[in-house]
């Protein structure tokens, strides 16, 4: 061939600008999860290895239960935002296209485009009527609040999948007596599963990860993990908090890796 | 196959889209297919072939006319609740199952008890020999396979009609062959009527008991592939289905008067206005210029056993023969050399235009 397309890693330096990103990406992490094995108390001198930050942690009364809230919120967030998302991308795609469609799909990446600070003082204002109103102060309003912010994340991989699956074999099941209930169940729902999987998993990290919204929506004593760790920063900032960070990280690094996999192209 | 029909389409009218970009992908089709036989659809691109099989299944609704199956009207009977099967162009097996759970999909929405889902499907994988790939996933076998089994699940629960959309056209040329005697001993030996969707006339030709032509959303002609290809309707069935020559003149009692004022015999046809009739390329007989119609020879183009000899008659028209390779050596044709022409009898049909 003469004339080869145009290759972005074949210009000149593409090599040093790509290790130098890498770098400036990875080098502050690496050196938190470094510093979180420290022995001294200090978070920048280095005093031997040691686990007694991870035990400090699993020890602190705060971190637990910060970390089950967290849990707590983020597995109800997952699940709720993506029966909402599995709903909303069947809506979007396995019917005739209607009036409105691009506004509904505007109205699901909502959060993708508002900036978070104004959601979280809307919510702030909004959720305080209700509390006065009601006088319920529980975690329900982060679980609303975090299923609102995560359902795009839950939708988009699970609408990808149902743009990608082939009509036809929905066709088939139909031709082969299946009921629209049985087609849904049998043919559907098992091809859609990797993207439903897959979504619920990134809106699990995405509301493990958040603090804007939840530091606005929260009532006293309701910390996430990283709530906890920001009040944490602003008083003593040990290598404990080094510690929970890399917790974290694994937690978001197997569940991203999970995600990868399940929405990799086949074949 | 009996003269019971299964089928019947009666004045099927299907419109896609709204006022000036509206396409009418089926005008005014009727149609009856009788119970048992090979039925094949057969026309070029966009004719409406698969549009016509997607009602017949209940995948669309016509826009207008009724389809019949046994005598009960099933125009809007959802596809689930007909007796009809389809074997998809694409397949379209479910690639989370196995091959046996493929099969055996149709007899379970059916509410089957399992010991008949598992013997017919045992029976099924049996008559397309596949009784060794029962346990894969299908994206573990090869196109041919796949087809099979595509086979095996739409006939495993005994539909009254098999809907088959160009199923063979993503093979290649030795697997089509092999599969398409396939087809046809499947079809004699279930005895379901099979409605073939083709634009490939050979085919057509080859397996069908009886071939509508379609064109542009119309049936053209219904037959079997003799009746079709000896008595085409028109010009658009003759030229779709084998090669031909037409000739074109003005009508007088049982002969055609050709722009070079000579005469060719058209048995039955009446005096008045002007028609057309096309004579088959292996019908045309080189004979001496003083006995038939006269004519000049052009291009010869070899074919093997077959030499195609393009002629030339006085007013330009040209006339292709066929012949048998020793034949154009021996009588030492030439480019340019005058000969006569005649046709084998019965070989000229009139055809509408
Ligand atoms: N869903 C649709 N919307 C709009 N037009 C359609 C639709 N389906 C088919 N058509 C049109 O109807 C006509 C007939 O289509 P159809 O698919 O039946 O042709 P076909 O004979 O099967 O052709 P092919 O041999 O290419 O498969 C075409 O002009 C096609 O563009
Ligand atoms: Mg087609």
């Amino acid at each position: 061939m003469a004339e080869r397309g145009f290759q972005i890693s074949r210009l000149p330096g593409f090599a040093t600008v790509a290790i130098g990103a890498f770098v400036l990406l990875y080098l502050p992490i690496l050196t938190l999860v470094v510093y979180s094995f420290n022995a001294s108390n200090s978070v920048a001198v280095w005093g031997g290895f040691s686990l007694h930050w991870y035990a400090d942690a699993w020890a602190n009364e705060d971190v637990k239960a910060a970390t089950v809230r967290s849990l707590v919120i983020g597995v109800s967030a997952a699940f709720l935002s993506t029966i909402l998302a599995t709903l909303a991308a069947l809506g979007t795609t396995r019917r005739r296209a209607f009036k409105g469609q691009t506004l509904i799909y505007v109205v699901i990446n909502q959060p993708l485009m508002v900036p978070e600070i104004v959601t979280a003082v809307a919510l702030m204002i909004f959720f305080g009527i209700i509390k006065v109103a009601t006088g319920y102060q529980g975690l329900g309003y982060l679980i609303a609040a975090h299923t609102a912010f995560c359902l795009p994340f839950a939708y988009l991989p699970i609408r990808a999948r149902l743009e990608s699956m082939d009509l036809a074999l929905e066709t088939a099941a139909a031709d082969l007596y299946a009921s629209p209930w049985q087609t849904f169940r049998r043919v559907t729902l098992p091809l859609l599963a990797p993207g439903i999987m897959a979504g619920a998993m990134l809106a699990f990290v995405i509301s493990l990860d958040d603090v804007v919204i939840t530091e606005f929506v929260k009532s006293g004593g309701q910390d996430t993990l990283p709530t906890y760790m920001l009040g944490q920063l602003r008083r003593s900032f040990t290598p404990e908090v080094n510690a929970i960070s890399t917790m974290l990280l694994a937690v978001t690094v197997v569940l991203l890796t999970a995600f990868f996999l399940l929405t990799r192209k086949k074949d | 196959m009996s003269d019971t029909v299964t089928i019947s389409a009666r004045n099927v009218v299907k419109a896609f889209g709204q006022g000036a970009g509206q396409v009418r992908a089926l005008d005014d089709v009727s149609v009856n297919i009788r119970q048992g036989e090979f039925f094949t659809l057969l026309g070029p691109s966009g004719c409406g072939k698969t549009t016509l099989l997607r009602l017949i299944a209940g995948f669309e609704m016509p826009t207008g006319g009724t389809i019949l199956l046994d005598g009960a009207d099933i125009t809007t009977q959802p596809p689930n609740k007909r007796p009809v099967n389809t074997v998809f162009q694409s397949y379209a097996l479910f690639p989370h199952l196995t091959v046996a759970q493929n099969i055996a999909f149709g007899l379970e929405m059916l509410g089957k008890p399992a010991s008949e889902v598992k013997a017919r499907t045992a029976a099924m994988l049996a008559l397309v020999k596949l009784e060794a790939m029962a346990g894969r996933k299908t994206s573990q076998l090869s196109g041919g396979q796949q087809q099979r089994v595509a086979l095996a699940r739409a006939l495993a629960p005994q539909p009254k009609v098999l809907l088959l959309d160009e199923p063979l056209s993503a093979l290649d040329l030795k697997l089509r062959k092999e599969m398409q005697i396939e087809l046809k001993r499947l079809q004699l030996e279930t005895g379901i009527t099979f409605i073939f969707v083709t634009h490939d006339q050979e085919e057509a030709l080859t397996m069908s008991d009886r071939i509508a032509v379609m064109s542009a959303g119309k049936i053209q002609q219904v037959g079997s592939a003799k009746e079709i290809y000896i008595h085409p309707k028109n010009r658009f069935v003759a030229s779709f289905i084998g090669e031909t020559n037409f000739l074109h003149g003005k009508a007088e009692a049982g002969a055609l008067r050709l722009g070079t004022g000579e005469r060719v015999e058209v048995p039955g046809l009446a005096a008045g206005g002007e028609a057309t009739v096309s004579v088959r390329p292996e019908q045309v007989r080189l004979v001496l210029p003083s006995d038939g119609l006269k004519a000049t020879v052009g291009a010869l183009v070899y074919f093997g056993t077959d030499t195609h000899c393009h002629l030339h008659l006085a007013d330009g028209t040209e006339v292709v023969a066929r012949l048998q390779s020793p034949a154009t050596g021996e009588a030492g044709l030439a480019q340019g050399q005058a000969v006569g022409l005649r046709f084998a009898e019965g070989a000229v049909q009139r055809v509408e235009d």
